[in-house]
């Protein structure tokens, strides 16, 4: 009894947890990006659109530099960031690893908040240039160079030779990268590192996120125009972000609830049987009281406190439960913060004790309604 | 003459076990006086019980009427009959009816603690009783501890214990042998003489013949009401 109140109690609990969590870390990722930017993917996320699309022979088109380009052409959009992502060795003598590569202009350095150590980032102008410069992380250039200043110096990316015009002060992880071991060279660069027409994705930051929905449209209609009428990416943005995973989180919450429900029954069943017990167990006693003169609300208050009693210490002992979980979680993914919010916590405890009394109530009148003489007279 | 304290009027109480009639009250009324000793006897099954149950508010006629000190009790509300059972009328039964688990003080306070009676209330008027019925040195001693004539001691002081105008007894003295027996009705007797009612039902001739007035029940029926003078 005492164990399946813990576990739905348990259940709510880490659930909880591990959902706000997981919100907070998106939000988190998010606002260092900053809440007015737009993501502009390659692709349609709606399967059907895409389906018909590809039964018609109409791949989708890629995202171009030229694509990005236009997007500038909106008083509301300030800076926009085409970007290409690959991994790839970079090496200097006879140190050689293996590193993510991001292609991108001058704007990306603003858009997402990087801050430089030393020396400069990519250079302002023109993004169809295939300048064989690079930025890179710490780590990078200290596996690379050890105490040695970079700037200046050349390294090879996939055997092709880049001079090092700066240094990434560390940040941390940010959407999935870690500017520690980042090298970031011009875009057009690494389109031909890559040996790609194509974007990654563009990122499109707007004046103020009231501007968002406008930009938004701005966006479908000039790739819709450029791309033949074909509305074939996918713009995202923190909100879309969350509301996605709003969903997401919705249907776990719904099983959540579902497997907590389930075990509160239970728990609630066992306690009443226990109670029952407990009642048919003491009948002569029970019977004593009614004949020395207590009301049946006395006899009932009785009976369901014990219960109240009982769900109490299920529902801590669950509580205790999830909030370990709850912890181990945290201690396995840093980067989540899975503390329950105290709603939770309340509800859950709440929702045990609820139980307690309801499945309480059966057996607690059956008590009061004991006749004394019949309860007395059993020996 | 003292005023009435207990007045049945024409009692009928009926049981249905399975598809036969029990009637075990016929009719009955009978008028028993404040400070009043009464010794109800009778063979087995005619209804005894079932008569003293219904003066202590424990079982309901199905007709009649009974007057409590002058006031009708006969249809009243549960919390009413509990709470006229603990302030006004103390049971003994023929089993004690103590709880195993608590202590000798612990039982007697039993009916205080249900009433609502502060914590230091209780232990003036627990400690006096023990004090009195010579079980002072027992008060922490639980009922498994205690010979049967103890035991019903702690029930009597349980049953007086909120001060109530009657004492009820079924069969007190059926679980004990003569000489607690004996001293569990002397003490009784004392109680009466402080100008507690007492009813007491009883197959012992000898108990039954010390009251002052004895009735006699024969299935369902008072068949004779004497009063020594
Ligand atoms: N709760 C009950 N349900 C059904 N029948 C009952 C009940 N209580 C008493 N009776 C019946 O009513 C009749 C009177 O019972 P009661 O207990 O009053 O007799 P009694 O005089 O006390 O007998 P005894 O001397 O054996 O204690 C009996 O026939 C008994 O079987
Ligand atoms: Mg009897």
């Amino acid at each position: 009894m005492l164990l399946a109140m813990s576990i739905g109690v348990a259940a709510v609990v880490l659930l909880t947890g591990i959902g706000n969590g997981a919100r907070g870390y998106i939000v988190n990722e998010f606002s260092s990006l900053g809440t007015n930017l737009i993501i502009v993917i390659p692709g349609r996320a709606e399967t059907a659109s895409g389906t018909l699309s590809t039964l018609a022979g109409r791949t989708p088109r890629d995202l171009t530099l030229d694509d990005a380009k236009a997007l500038t052409r909106n008083s509301r959009v300030t800076r926009v960031a085409p970007l290409n992502i690959g991994e790839m060795s970079a090496a200097r003598g006879r140190r050689e690893r293996q590193v993510p590569v991001l292609g991108s202009t001058a704007s990306f350095l603003k858009i997402h908040h990087l801050q430089m150590s030393r020396g400069t980032f990519l250079p302002e102008g023109d993004a169809t240039l295939a300048r064989p410069v690079c930025v890179i992380g710490n780590k990078i250039s200290r596996e690379l160079f050890a105490d040695q200043s970079p700037l200046g110096e050349q390294i090879r990316l996939a055997g092709y030779r880049c001079r090092v015009i700066g240094v990434l002060e560390g940040q941390g992880r940010s959407l999935g990268m870690d500017t520690d071991e980042l090298v970031v060279v011009p875009v057009a660069f690494a389109q031909m590192l890559l040996n790609t027409e194509s974007l990654f994705r563009i990122l499109v930051e707007v004046q103020h996120s009231e501007a968002i929905d406008k930009v938004k449209t701005f966006i479908g209609d000039t790739i819709r125009q450029r791309h033949y009428g074909e509305k074939d990416v996918t713009i995202i943005t923190q909100d879309s972000v969350l509301a996605t995973f709003d969903t997401i989180f919705q249907v776990m919450t719904v099983t959540v609830a579902g497997i907590a429900s389930i075990s509160l029954a239970v728990a609630g069943i066992l306690i009443m049987n226990v109670m029952l017990m407990s009642v048919s167990q003491r009948t002569a006693e029970i019977g004593l009281c009614k004949a020395l003169g207590a009301a049946r609300g006395q006899i009932m208050l009785l009976i369901v406190s014990e219960a109240l009693l009982l769900s109490a210490f299920g529902g801590c002992l669950g509580l205790a439960l999830g909030l370990a979980g709850a912890r181990i979680a945290s201690w396995l993914y840093p980067a989540l913060d899975a503390t329950p919010p105290f709603w939770a916590i309340g509800a859950a405890l709440g929702t045990a004790l609820l139980t307690g009394l309801i499945f309480s109530l059966m057996p607690a009148r059956r008590a009061a309604g004991l006749d004394p003489i019949l309860a007395l007279s059993r020996r | 003459m003292q005023h009435a304290m207990i007045q049945l009027q024409d009692i009928c109480r009926t049981f249905v076990v399975g598809d036969q009639e029990v009637r075990a009250m016929d009719h009955v009324s009978l008028t028993v006086r404040q400070g009043e000793y009464l010794s109800i006897m009778g063979p087995s099954g005619s209804g005894k019980s079932t008569l003293l149950n219904i003066m202590g508010l424990l079982d309901t006629p199905d007709s009649g009427t009974y007057l409590l000190e002058g006031k009708d009790v006969t249809r009243l509300q549960d919390k009413e009959l509990a709470s006229i059972r603990n302030r006004k009328i103390g049971f003994i039964f023929q089993f004690f009816h103590l709880i195993p688990r608590l202590t000798a003080r612990q039982n007697i306070e039993l009916p205080l603690l249900l009433a609502g009676v502060g914590k230091s209330e209780r232990q003036k008027r627990s400690s006096s009783l023990l004090e009195r019925f010579g079980l002072a040195t027992r008060s922490h001693h639980r009922p498994e501890e205690l010979s049967g004539g103890q035991r019903q001691r702690v029930a009597i002081a349980r049953a007086v214990v909120t001060r109530p105008a009657v004492l009820l007894a079924d069969e007190p003295t059926g679980n004990l042998d003569r000489e607690s027996g004996n001293e569990i009705v002397e003490l009784m007797e004392e109680l009466n003489r402080d100008g507690l009612t007492l009813v007491v039902v009883t197959h012992d001739q000898n108990i039954g013949t010390r009251a002052r007035r004895t009735i006699e029940v024969v299935d369902g029926r008072i068949s004779l009401d004497k009063v020594v003078p």
